[in-house]
């Protein structure tokens, strides 16, 4: 399973965004935009490459759908031409207000094309309006079934109004493609949002790859003084931008500070067209940023007070003035003409947008400081008129970006819609600090990064219960691990590892012509139909009794002593030193037999034990004394069980001078049955909370121990509170 | 990601207490004793069940009406679903709008306290002929003359608040008895609400809480907790239609009522409430404990109210609240997203006011789905644009002979189209009457309606599109021919005030807000006109403004689904299961369906059969591919042992790998009889030299096979029908056997 992604557009430039995706069979063209740059066939982006049958003449089978991000012209302006021209009858998604707003983003480039330049029309206004009625408007965060697999949502990205980033999701694999996107707040919008998504695939933007701006207010103040500084010397102000956005987010400061300053200089909007589009503005405020959208009820932040339409005739109208002129790289239309005026006054101003698109007289002014431009080859224009570049892009800096892939942690990322040179660092710098796979294709290039997939069976409910109920074991690692590798290589903190394997008591089941099914290993029977058979180990023992003889004399009645009560004595001190080497599973002490975990041991009275195997000399330890365990066990428990029998075999359980740590722990599982718990755990001895708590023992049958001579016990934790009954009983009376 | 839920819920019932003491006032129903005893295993599940829980709806109340919803608890995956909360405010008629009537307001006087035993008697005779009067036809005297109390559902305060996981909100009239529930000690419920619902129910419950305080300046602050008209002596006394309005058929709805939001009266309660609602977009996907996915899709009934979806592991389901296929301002009942839910808890009880009649014509033929398509797309809007028309004509009518009219309706859809209707009308006829909206929100809901093109019908939408406002007030408050103004008392309309004039303004049921004023001043008039919606208690609604010379124009609304399209949306909608009301019954009983019904009544817990018996488990790829596949000796099949992590994602279970080191694959689970003999060539190839073995005499192992091996070093096993063990020193021989043993079994 992959996602192929063609860049058919922006790849390693900005311009005519256009990636078409194909995932698991369902095929979605992001964006459609045109290069402002070029005014030939490079200006749209090349469809043909879109894989499609051959006998046929338009895209409808090819792609799924189209999804648009917002209206920027370099997002959208291919648009019409695609569906209309091309052919394209399937849906298009894009937010309400790109809807709203992409119309007039098209007719005015296209009057600037064919009224002001007199080239020949791509589309018609007839096109616009066809092309726009396939549009399904989408909300934010609304999740959109295209189809039975395909589900698309948009998220905010505060790059203009409506912008977003759109995730995709077909089958198991996801994406998301960010369209131009903003993370800082802004004046009317605010910063781009997004879920914590599993992504395959992120394709960002990547406009500023390697700038980190500064705040934004220090600039914003920069360009309120060069405004007001030229408006109060009497200049004009002409700024260009594009129709909406930058426009109304200029106005929403000038307004402010108009108000502020008591100033009484007009605002113009050239045309009626910003003027209007502030309209959708005031409906649409529910799209702006947080503080814009709260004043809805009592002033709409789009009612511009100051604001007035601009009039051609005003063009040579004494006195200061501001206008708003489109387009915003003076690439033609009205601010060209206005520019033509206005530029060769030393009084006046002309504002830049951040960025300009090579070949417009925009991208001229900003390289350098150039004198005289040439428009055309009989046209000249003297520019003496101050120039002040507005650098407050809605575009996410580099920070921004890295900030994005690093919350989203997709497994790929795609770079578009940036310089190459300044791709390449962010690239590398995204592969080295953030560890993920990058790529930075040209136009026309295909990348191919694999998906997830994931294989569905259904589950039982019994398996879902055990899942679902945590079922941790705790486990130390033993004593060699710490020796034989923590040592070497990191500092021998006692480890005590967590495990749930919950998922393991599941079972798979693949049968042909059915539903791949999980259930759980107690069903798995009944699912069958057959009985379990049970795999068993057994082995009984040979214990080293070692001086139980002298045990027996200092119990006093030797010979009566029965050999059972010998065992169940040994049985408890195995228990004591289980609990001391092992510190997982759940050591049980019965009074019979010992279990942890599938493992029991118990003391085997038999003659003729089946499991007592003639040891390695083929004879049998017939004597009196010996006491066998007979220990029985699963295979889960198979490590554990050998251990427990080399313990049983070879360590001597009677050690006479044993530290007095085992002894006291000894004498607490004593003073357990004595139901004297309640004392001990008053004290705050960690040590032994730490092994009470891993051998509960039979309560309700407290076991007679044997009274004691003499009291030797270190203390190992404050006994003060302890009363003499209890202290008295500390000592295991078999061993003295 | 949440990797697993914890087991959280302790089952403890209590009782309200103030529900209590009311019970004992009036009688507890019979009805409501099996109520409790049904809902006392509610919360008993522990989370880490959930999904197995079955599922399980009572419904609290059907409602009334478009102003008030029904409600229901749902439980799903152990989670229990408190879908919504209203307030009956058609009850509040029992109060009377003004102190005025005199014997009323002695009654008042009388100190809460001085309500003894020996009082009792003395008051005994005169209220007792008060009733009897009373009997024959009901006058301004009888109403309660107090600061009304509001009227919750009843059912909702047997329910311990904190049980409550979730809230599903479905229209802005759904919410208004939030703030009660809210301010319960322990609720910690999570309110799902569209952003459109939310802030129309915000300012509808502003507007409530301001038109309150003006009528608690009338009377004056409150009596003690415990009003007086709401003791038992008092209560008996009241006439006979007014006391069910109170007490309900079995006397058991007293303990609904509350006073408004808090005693000491504040927005507070009301932001408080607010503050605990997570908004969501349209369609937008929400996840609840990472188990439930929630969405909400338009129900055309209003701006932003909608129907929900919930999706479970265990299934999904759709909740039909009232729906309209073709709103005039609303965005449309989108029941294609409804479309493949298991099961539809069908919730429009508007069929009970409308009353129609119903034939069936429905045979199950082939294209009954093409019948069904066609029959949701009768066109209902036609219909009620007519009633607007009518509404109109007659307002025209009214203004033409000098009459003033009061449109005290409260549903936003019926005032935005009123006032272009009504402007337009005006216009054609070159008519200067003034309209005003007087409300404490007009501004705010106005402005609202203009910014949310999100919510809004197809028509409403092309209107931004084309750059138009979303609605034509925006243009006639530019014109100046419509003023909002907050009060009846702002200064600013003392200025403009014109008659005649047509004014719009709250309450719908002429107790609470600058209705009561201009309806005392206008009620007189024979021209003027007022435009009421139609309920059943019309009667008693106008009682204190009688006797009225004003024209009274009723209109009832179209307010849901037509009973006529149920059967058509279902069809279409194809669930597996459908949750009706009992009183739909009749109407559905006729057909065989392709999905199994169940009736539901108020006040009892319907229990779902489970709609899956399995859900799905999703595996990692790079998971899946590690799995050791063992055949089996039957053939076909194939198992494997599963590891990884189990999370629960966005109502996903999946097992992702996990870093532990994958177990040994041994397996641990066998099944099968071994032969002998086969065990023996196997053991034999191992290089174990093994000789099978009389069983020995002992009783207890007759059944027993034994091999016993000899080299490398001693074993024995012993092999039963059901269990084999393996006796022996050796560590290493042991596992030799084990996997011996094991390939002559099937195990896993």
């Amino acid at each position: 399973m992959a996602i192929d992604s063609l860049v058919l557009g922006a790849g390693q430039e900005v311009g005519k965004s256009c990636v078409v995706v194909t995932i698991n069979g369902k095929r979605i063209m992001f964006d459609c935009g045109m290069h402002m740059g070029y005014l030939d066939h490079r200006r749209y982006p090349d469809f043909s490459r879109i894989p499609k049958s051959q006998n046929e003449s338009n895209f409808d089978h090819s792609i799924t759908c189209i999804i648009i991000t917002h209206f920027h012209l370099d997002h959208v302006g291919a648009l019409p031409y695609f569906t209309e021209v091309c052919g394209y009858q399937g849906p298009i998604y894009m937010t309400y207000p790109t809807k709203a707003l992409s119309p007039i983003m098209l007719e005015d480039y296209r009057k600037v094309m064919v009224e002001r330049r007199g080239e020949e029309e791509q589309f018609s206004s007839h096109h616009i309006a066809e092309c726009m009625k396939k549009v399904v408007p989408v909300d934010l965060k609304q999740t959109v079934q295209v189809d039975k697999d395909l589900q698309i949502r948009a998220y905010y990205a505060g790059h203009v109004l409506g912008a977003a980033m759109f995730y995709a999701k077909v089958g198991d694999a996801t994406m998301v493609y960010t369209g131009d996107y903003n993370m800082t707040p802004d004046r009317h919008l605010g910063a781009a949002q997004i879920d914590r998504l599993n992504l395959d695939l992120l394709i960002s933007e990547s406009t500023y790859a390697t700038t980190i701006r500064d705040s934004k207010y220090a600039r914003e103040r920069e360009f309120l003084r060069a405004v007001h500084k030229c408006v109060a010397a009497g200049g004009k102000v002409l700024i260009p931008t594009f129709a909406l956005g930058r426009a109304q987010e200029l106005c929403i400061l000038l307004e402010d500070y108009w108000e502020r300053m008591n100033l009484k200089v007009p605002i113009y909007f050239s045309a009626g067209l910003t003027l209007q589009a502030n309209m959708y503005y005031k409906m649409l405020i529910s799209w702006t940023s947080q503080k814009v959208k709260e004043t809805y009820s009592t002033h709409n932040a789009f009612d511009f007070k100051n604001a007035h339409k601009f009039d051609r005739s005003m063009m040579h109208a004494p006195g200061p003035c501001v206008l708003f002129a489109t387009p915003g790289m003076i690439s033609g239309g009205f601010s060209l003409e206005v520019f033509k005026h206005w530029a060769p006054s030393a009084m006046n101003l002309v504002t830049l947008p951040g960025y300009c698109v090579a070949g417009t007289i925009g991208h001229k002014l900003m390289s350098g400081k150039p004198t005289k431009i040439d428009l055309d080859k009989d046209t000249q224009i003297d520019v003496r008129c101050q120039i002040h570049q507005l650098s407050f892009s809605p575009h996410t800096d580099a920070k921004g970006i890295m900030d994005l892939v690093k919350f989203l942690s997709p497994k790929h990322v795609i770079l578009v819609h940036g310089e190459k040179p300044r791709m390449a660092i962010l690239k590398g710098k995204i592969q080295s600090e953030l560890g993920i796979q990058c790529y930075d294709p040209a136009n026309n290039e295909t990348v191919s990064v694999p998906s997830t997939h994931y294989a569905k069976a259904v589950a039982s409910d019994t398996f879902i219960r055990s899942c679902s109920n945590p079922n941790f074991k705790f486990s130390k690692r033993s004593s060699e691990d710490e020796h034989g590798l923590s040592l070497g290589t990191r500092n021998s903190t006692p480890g005590l590892q967590v495990s749930d394997e919950r998922a393991a008591e599941g079972v798979l089941v693949m049968e042909k012509s059915k539903k791949t099914k999980v259930v759980h290993q107690e069903e798995l029977m009944l699912m069958l139909g057959e009985k379990k058979h049970q795999v068993q180990f057994a082995y009984c023992c040979l214990v080293q009794t070692g001086n139980l003889k002298e045990a027996k004399s200092t119990s006093g009645n030797d010979d009566q002593l029965c050999k059972s009560e010998r065992g169940s004595r040994l049985l408890r001190r195995l228990s004591a030193k289980l609990s001391n080497e092992f510190s997982e599973g759940n050591i049980q002490d019965f009074e019979d037999h010992l279990e942890v975990a599938s493992f029991r041991a118990s003391v085997c009275l038999k003659e003729n034990c089946p499991h007592r195997l003639l040891d390695g000399h083929g004879v049998r330890n017939k004597s009196e004394e010996a006491v066998y365990f007979c220990c029985s066990w699963a295979m889960a428990d198979e490590k554990l069980a050998w251990q427990v029998i080399s313990i049983c075999q070879n360590f001597p359980m009677h050690e006479q001078n044993k530290g007095p740590s085992t002894l006291t722990r000894q004498s607490i599982i004593g003073l357990r049955s004595f139901q004297m718990v309640a004392d001990l755990e008053r004290s705050t001895c960690e040590e032994y909370k730490r092994t009470t708590h891993r051998a509960p023992l039979s309560e309700n049958k407290p076991r007679v121990v044997q009274p004691y001579q003499h009291v030797v016990v270190e203390p190992f934790g404050d006994f003060s509170g302890l009363d003499a009954a209890a202290a008295a009983c500390l000592v295991d009376p078999v061993d003295l | 990601m949440q990797k697993f839920s914890l087991p959280l819920h302790y089952s403890v019932f209590t009782v309200h207490s103030s529900i209590f003491k009311s019970f004992l006032f009036s009688l507890p129903s019979s009805i409501s004793k099996s109520f409790l005893k049904g809902t006392c295993s509610v919360s008993t599940s522990s989370l880490s069940t959930a999904c197995l829980v079955p599922m399980k709806l009572t419904c609290l109340s059907k409602g009334g009406g478009y102003h008030l919803p029904p409600c229901h608890i749902l439980n799903i995956c152990g989670f229990t679903i408190l879908l919504d909360c209203p307030l009956d405010l058609s009850a509040l008629t029992i109060f009377s709008p003004i102190p005025s009537s005199s014997e009323a307001s002695y009654l008042d006087k009388e100190s809460p306290n001085s309500l003894n035993c020996s009082d009792l008697l003395d008051l005994e005779e005169p209220l007792f002929r008060k009733r009897q009067k009373v009997e024959k036809s009901l006058d301004a005297d009888d109403l309660i003359c107090a600061v009304p109390w509001y009227k919750t559902v009843k059912n909702l305060h047997l329910w311990n608040a904190s049980f409550i996981d979730a809230v599903l909100i479905s229209s802005p009239m759904g919410m208004l008895g939030l703030p009660f529930i809210t301010r319960m000690k322990g609720f910690s419920a999570k309110i799902y609400v569209t952003e459109a619902t939310a802030r129309l129910g915000q300012l509808m419950m502003e507007d409530l809480v301001s038109m309150h305080m003006e009528i608690r300046q009338l009377f004056g602050p409150e009596e003690s907790s415990f009003p007086r008209w709401m003791k038992w002596e008092v209560l008996k006394l009241l006439p006979s239609s007014l006391r069910r309005l109170v007490l309900g058929k079995d006397g058991g709805e007293l303990g609904g009522w509350m006073p408004l939001y808090r005693v000491l009266l504040s927005a507070a309660d009301v932001k408080d409430c607010m503050q605990k609602f997570l908004r969501v977009k349209y369609a937008e996907e929400t996840c609840y404990n990472s188990t439930l996915i929630l969405k909400a899709f338009s129900s055309g009934l209003e701006i932003g109210s909608c129907n929900w979806t919930i999706k479970s592991p265990k299934g999904s389901v759709g909740f039909i609240s009232s729906s309209i296929f073709d709103s005039a301002h609303a965005m449309n009942f989108d029941y294609h997203d409804l479309q493949g839910n298991d099961m539809m808890i069908y919730s429009d009880f508007s069929f009970l006011d409308a009353a129609e009649h119903v034939e069936s014509d429905f045979d199950n033929a082939s294209d009954c789905q093409e019948l069904a398509k066609s029959l949701l797309n009768i066109d209902d809007s036609l219909e009620e644009r007519d009633k607007l028309t009518f509404i109109c004509s007659c307002v025209i009518d009214s203004v033409k002979a000098g009459g003033s009219v009061l449109i005290p309706i409260s549903r936003l859809g019926i005032i935005l189209q009123l006032l272009e209707q009504i402007s337009s009308s005006l216009d054609v006829l070159n008519l200067k009457v003034p309209m005003y909206i007087i409300s404490s929100v007009a501004e705010e809901l106005l402005a609202f309606t203009n910014i949310v093109p999100e919510w809004l019908c197809k028509e409403r939408q092309e209107k931004l599109f084309c750059g138009e406002p979303l609605f034509a007030h925006v243009m006639l408050i530019n014109e100046k021919k419509l003023h909002v103004f907050p009060t009846v008392h702002s200064p600013k309309l003392l200025m403009n005030w014109q008659e005649p004039c047509i004014v719009f303004s709250p309450h719908w049921n002429l107790r609470l807000g600058p209705a009561v004023h201009l309806l005392r001043r206008w009620c007189g008039d024979q021209n003027s006109l007022l435009i009421l919606e139609s309920g059943p208690d019309v009667e008693l609604s106008l009682l204190p403004f009688k006797p009225m010379e004003m024209k009274v124009l009723q209109c009832s609304f179209l307010s849901g689904i037509r009973l006529q399209k149920v059967e058509a949306l279902l069809k279409i909608l194809e669930p597996k299961v459908v949750l009706l009301p009992e009183d739909l019954k009749p109407n559905s009983s006729s057909i065989t369906n392709s999905f199994s019904t169940f009736h539901y009544r108020v006040n009892e817990t319907l229990r779902i059969p489970s709609l899956k018996d399995n859900s799905e488990l999703e595996m990692a790829t790079d998971l899946a591919t590690q799995f050791k596949w063992r055949n089996l000796k039957q053939g076909n099949m194939k198992m494997t042992r599963l590891n990884g992590e189990f999370f629960v994602d966005h109502g996903r279970q999946r097992l992702l790998s996990g870093n532990l080191e994958s177990s040994e694959s041994r397996p641990l689970v066998h099944w099968g009889s071994p032969s002998l003999e086969k065990l023996l060539l196997v053991l034999s190839t191992r290089g174990i030299k093994a000789t099978l073995g009389e069983a020995p005499s002992g009783s207890e192992s007759r059944s027993a096979s034994l091999v016993h091996v000899h080299h490398p070093n001693q074993a024995l096993v012993e092999v039963r029908e059901t269990i084999t063990v393996i006796s022996t020193a050796d560590e290493s021989l042991a596992s030799i056997i084990f996997e011996a043993i094991g390939s002559v079994l099937d195990g896993i």
